[in-house]
């Protein structure tokens, strides 16, 4: 046998849709982190209720990587229909546990092969007939748990947290894995180098959170009142935790009161006009959707821009259409968010980089949103989203919020009812504003899109328009400075990384490989920093996750004509997360470093 | 002019708005007068009061009433989406919206819908002409099969009634009226707002621009001879007392959430205003003997309303501060420990 490989490989699950393999991958993956070892999980899945394949990769590295692998050390392949093309994504030297009905007759010879009569087992060992399907998947992870050496106590665990809610499935769970461990010591001697070992100062003070369980628990604690939504893959999941918080969190368990009202809307033009109709009423209101949401929400984010209405607006990006890939990843919608809309409509967005600054940015963005009066985005991804991350233990909140500048009955009688909605009192193109129900003569007023004057008085004026616009550009640069600035790992380098997003987990491994600084942008409009970091570096690549270099197009606006040509553009759209060789390659190819 | 204060001590004048730019004759101005009366004499108080809309000649209108009121002119269609959120936000707003029929029964069809089985307090006037005027004189769905435009056209497909929609989804308050006819008007918007859930109120508005001429029946002439009222409808508000001098037998009363009464005098038919499917029969018979049927068809004063479902407390929600919405540091420890 070659040299034990110890706590830092590859595990493929590939099964199918529908039949509870991700509960069984989820069970090992909590085991793991149980141990102390980083995990990194990546759930590939159909659009599918049922029946057509599905991955699930948990990655294990010592140095805790996040983003995912390339490589498949080892493969569990429960899926007859995808086997042969499985069985090609294994690195030489791989393990493969497979259905012993699959034939290894003319496959591979450079892998090794444990065959499990899966079905069979089920059958035999499993007595439960109505859950012997789900079951069956949890065979496998006990024969991991042996292969790699997990203790038994860590496979209890994993299987209790797993069922935090259901405590009755424990033990039916744990007796199917027991099936499979049994197996695998009665019936395999170990014949490959691959092995986990409990390890201590890695993931102490870690959790696993998805980024949109912790985008839910920052709109909690933003303070959001109003949700409105309408399902849609990979957002669903965001509101459905606000639901379930909200139920834990927010009711009066005397009246039965709710503080929050989650109303799931009839499509997503009405899910955002909710948001709007509450924000402008003085809630901290928030919708979330994905790309085909987002176009549905353009004529009234429109709106929102132009009256003024706070709002917070969750996109979680994946591929395209309904009938596209709507169960793959992407960054593709940057552009056409920070621009949405008919006329000079531009936003705030936010770019969450990890699951923490989900729930950073998820909690401040009803700050700026306030702060603003005006629609606030924030921009996270299926995989930023819908994957488990390994993350620090979140913080709470020392500031209060943030409600902008909100005039009261109180200061309406100081003003003696002298105010205008629309002036620009402190010179920085935010105004103020009163809320409905405040009960003075002068705090009505009739909102509407553009055609007004500073109070809000209708009119066609040109030159009203054109203050108005000039006045709302202002607002666009004080916030330019508010919003979340980039954050800079510098040190002198000639070559630097520009992203964003979910794309920094791939970066920071790249960095590894690759001599580079990186500045991570996390917010648009665009920091002036980006524009310095460049100056200092002979080249920048801008790294992200669609076809047309969007961010790298925003970049290059920015920068003086004599800096655009030392921004470059690498860039990764398959649908799987961006792996850290996907940054490496094309860097090395570019800067002609010889492999 | 007159002075009196009504009960929350203003004059009429407080209750009215910027001067309209509709067409002169145009019946929405009738109901913005209508609607100057009925919060005047019901006493809204003018800041609990928001005046929402859409867009077209109808979604203007809130600027010409209560001036100082909040009000909102959102996007083509989409006034329900925000009327909703807007209560959501502070239930304690007197929600009123005003529509078109493009606004209603085209591009809002939907949010409509929606909004009447959710069940949202607000009342909702439609301002119905049949036509788009903003955008000169096209068919709006309203509009009767074989109606003629001025330009000659004639219509070749069926009207989408809002009232029969209201009815089929089940709405608790369904009545549709004139914009011609004041003593009709004015009760039943008072009874829409006194009315705890969404109150549809259809109101045939003639457009004098692009449809008020011969084969129109949306015209004044058309409505004035062909409309058929099925009760006198008389509102007495909660801080009023109830005198009801009537013969036994002639009257129904329908008393309302805050004590309101609805009184209605027959005449003819005795429709039963709590019998949806009589509601449907009397517009159905109405439409095969060419009358427009008007008065308050049908209310249902027993159905929860939204906030009453979804358990929002009286206190508006956008009042609550970081102390009443964030978790506590305890219970937020607690939480993050689960996800180990």
């Amino acid at each position: 046998m070659t040299e034990p490989i110890v706590n830092d490989l590859t595990i493929q699950a590939a099964t199918v849709n529908g039949s509870g393999s991700q509960t069984a991958n989820l069970v090992l993956t909590r085991a793991i982190f149980h141990m102390g070892i980083p995990v990194a999980p990546k759930n590939v899945f159909p659009s599918n209720i049922e029946g057509l394949p599905t991955w699930y990769q948990l990655r294990i590295t010592p140095e805790g990587h996040m983003a995912r692998s390339d490589k498949v050390d080892i493969l569990v392949a429960f899926n007859a229909a995808t086997w042969r093309e499985d069985l090609k994504t294994v690195r030489p030297g791989g393990v493969v546990i497979h259905e012993e009905a699959y034939s290894t007759a003319d496959a591979r010879t450079d892998v090794t092969y444990y065959p499990l009569p899966f079905a069979k087992l089920a059958k035999a060992k499993i007595q439960n007939d109505t859950l012997r399907k789900q079951l069956a998947n949890m065979i496998y992870v006990g024969v991991v748990a042996g292969l790699l050496g997990i203790p038994w106590e860590a496979v209890e665990h994993g299987v209790r947290r797993q069922f935090l809610a259901k405590p009755k499935a424990v033990q039916v769970n744990l007796d199917a894995i027991k099936v499979g461990y049994d197996y695998w010591q009665d019936n395999f001697s170990k014949q490959d180098p691959y092995r986990l070992q409990p390890m201590t100062g890695a993931v102490e003070g870690k959790v696993l959170v998805e980024g949109n369980q912790a985008a839910a628990l920052g709109a909690l604690m933003g303070g959001v009142t109003v949700v409105a939504w309408y399902p849609i893959t990979p957002s669903s999941s965001l509101c459905e935790y606000l639901i379930a918080y909200a139920d834990r969190f927010r009711v009066d368990p005397k009246t039965g009161e709710k503080l929050i009202s989650v109303v799931q809307a009839e499509d997503e033009l009405a899910a955002v006009g909710m948001a709007i109709g509450a924000g402008w009423a003085g809630s901290r209101a928030m919708t979330s959707t994905s790309g085909p949401g987002i176009s549905l929400m353009a004529e009234f984010t429109g709106l929102a821009y132009y009256a003024e209405v706070p709002v917070v607006i969750f996109d979680i990006q994946r591929i395209g259409p309904s009938t596209g890939l709507p169960t793959r990843t992407s960054q593709a919608d940057l552009g056409f968010v920070y621009t949405l809309s008919h006329g000079d409509t531009k936003h705030l967005v936010l770019l969450p980089g990890t699951v923490e600054e989900c729930y950073e940015f998820g909690r401040d963005a009803f700050d700026y949103a306030d702060r603003f009066q005006a629609p606030v985005f924030v921009l996270s991804d299926l995989d930023l989203g819908m994957n488990l991350w390994m993350t620090p233990e979140f913080k709470y909140p020392e500031k209060k919020f943030d409600r902008g500048k909100v005039l009261t009955k109180g200061d309406l009688e100081k003003l003696a009812g002298e105010w205008a909605r629309y002036r620009d009192v402190d010179h920085d193109g935010v105004t103020y504003r009163t809320l409905p129900g405040t009960d003075h003569t002068a705090a009505g007023y009739f909102t509407r899109g553009s055609g007004h004057d500073e109070h809000a008085r209708y009119t066609e004026g040109g030159d009203d328009y054109a203050r108005n616009m000039d006045r709302l550009a202002r607002k666009f640069e004080t916030a330019r400075q508010a919003m979340p600035a980039p954050v800079i790992d510098e040190s002198g380098k000639k070559i630097g990384l520009i992203a964003f997003g979910s794309t920094d987990a791939a970066v920071r491994e790249a960095r590894e490989a690759v001599d580079v600084d990186y500045l991570r942008v996390r917010a648009l409009p665009l920091s002036d920093e980006v524009a310095r970091f460049i100056a200092r570096h002979d080249r920048v690549y801008v790294v992200e996750q669609n076809r047309d270099g969007q961010l790298f197009d925003l970049v290059r606006l920015a920068l003086p004509p004599d800096l655009v040509e030392r921004a470059r553009s690498i860039r990764h759209y398959n649908g799987q997360p961006i792996p850290a060789a996907a940054i490496v390659e094309p860097l090395k190819q570019q800067e002609m470093v010889p492999a | 002019m007159s002075t009196t204060l009504n009960r929350v001590g203003l004059p009429r004048d407080a209750y009215k708005g910027a001067a309209t730019t509709l067409c002169a004759g145009c019946g929405h101005n009738s109901i913005t007068n209508h609607m100057v009366k009925a919060l005047y004499e019901l006493g809204v108080e003018p800041h609990r009061l928001a005046k929402m809309s859409g867009i077209g000649c109808s979604s203007k209108t809130p600027a010409y009433f209560v001036e100082s009121a909040h009000g909102f002119n959102g996007v083509h269609g989409r006034m329900p989406a925000l009327t909703t959120g807007a209560h959501l936000a502070n239930r304690q707003m007197i929600m009123l919206g005003v529509s078109g029929d493009g606004d209603t029964a085209s591009i809002g069809l939907g949010q409509f819908m929606h909004m009447i089985r959710r069940n949202v307090d607000c009342t909702y006037i439609i301002e119905d002409n049949g036509t788009y005027g903003l955008t000169k004189g096209q068919f709006s769905a309203t509009a009767d099969l074989g109606s003629v435009q001025k330009k000659g056209a004639v219509n070749t497909f069926q009207p989408i009634d809002p009232c029969a929609v209201a009815l089929a989804l089940g709405c608790s308050f369904v009545a549709r009226s004139f914009s011609g006819d004041g003593k009709q008007v004015v009760p039943l918007i008072k009874a829409a707002i006194a009315h705890r859930g969404t109150a549809i109120l259809d109101i045939i508005s003639p457009c004098v621009t692009f449809n008020d001429h011969d084969g129109s029946t949306k015209s004044y002439s058309w409505v004035k001879d062909h409309e058929e009222s099925i009760a006198d409808v008389s509102f007495i508000p909660f801080f009023e007392e109830v005198h009801v001098d009537y013969e036994p037998g002639t009257v129904r009363d329908v008393q309302l959430h805050d004590g309101s009464h609805i009184v209605l005098k027959k005449l003819g038919d005795d429709h039963d205003p709590t019998d949806r499917r009589a509601a449907i029969r009397v517009i159905e018979e109405g439409r095969a003997e060419g009358h427009l049927v008007t008065g308050l068809l049908y209310v249902d004063t027993k159905m929860d309303d939204f906030v009453t479902t979804e358990r929002i407390p009286q206190r508006p929600l956008m009042d609550f501060g970081e102390d009443e919405l964030r978790l506590d540091r305890e219970q937020f420890a607690h939480f993050m420990s689960e996800f180990a």
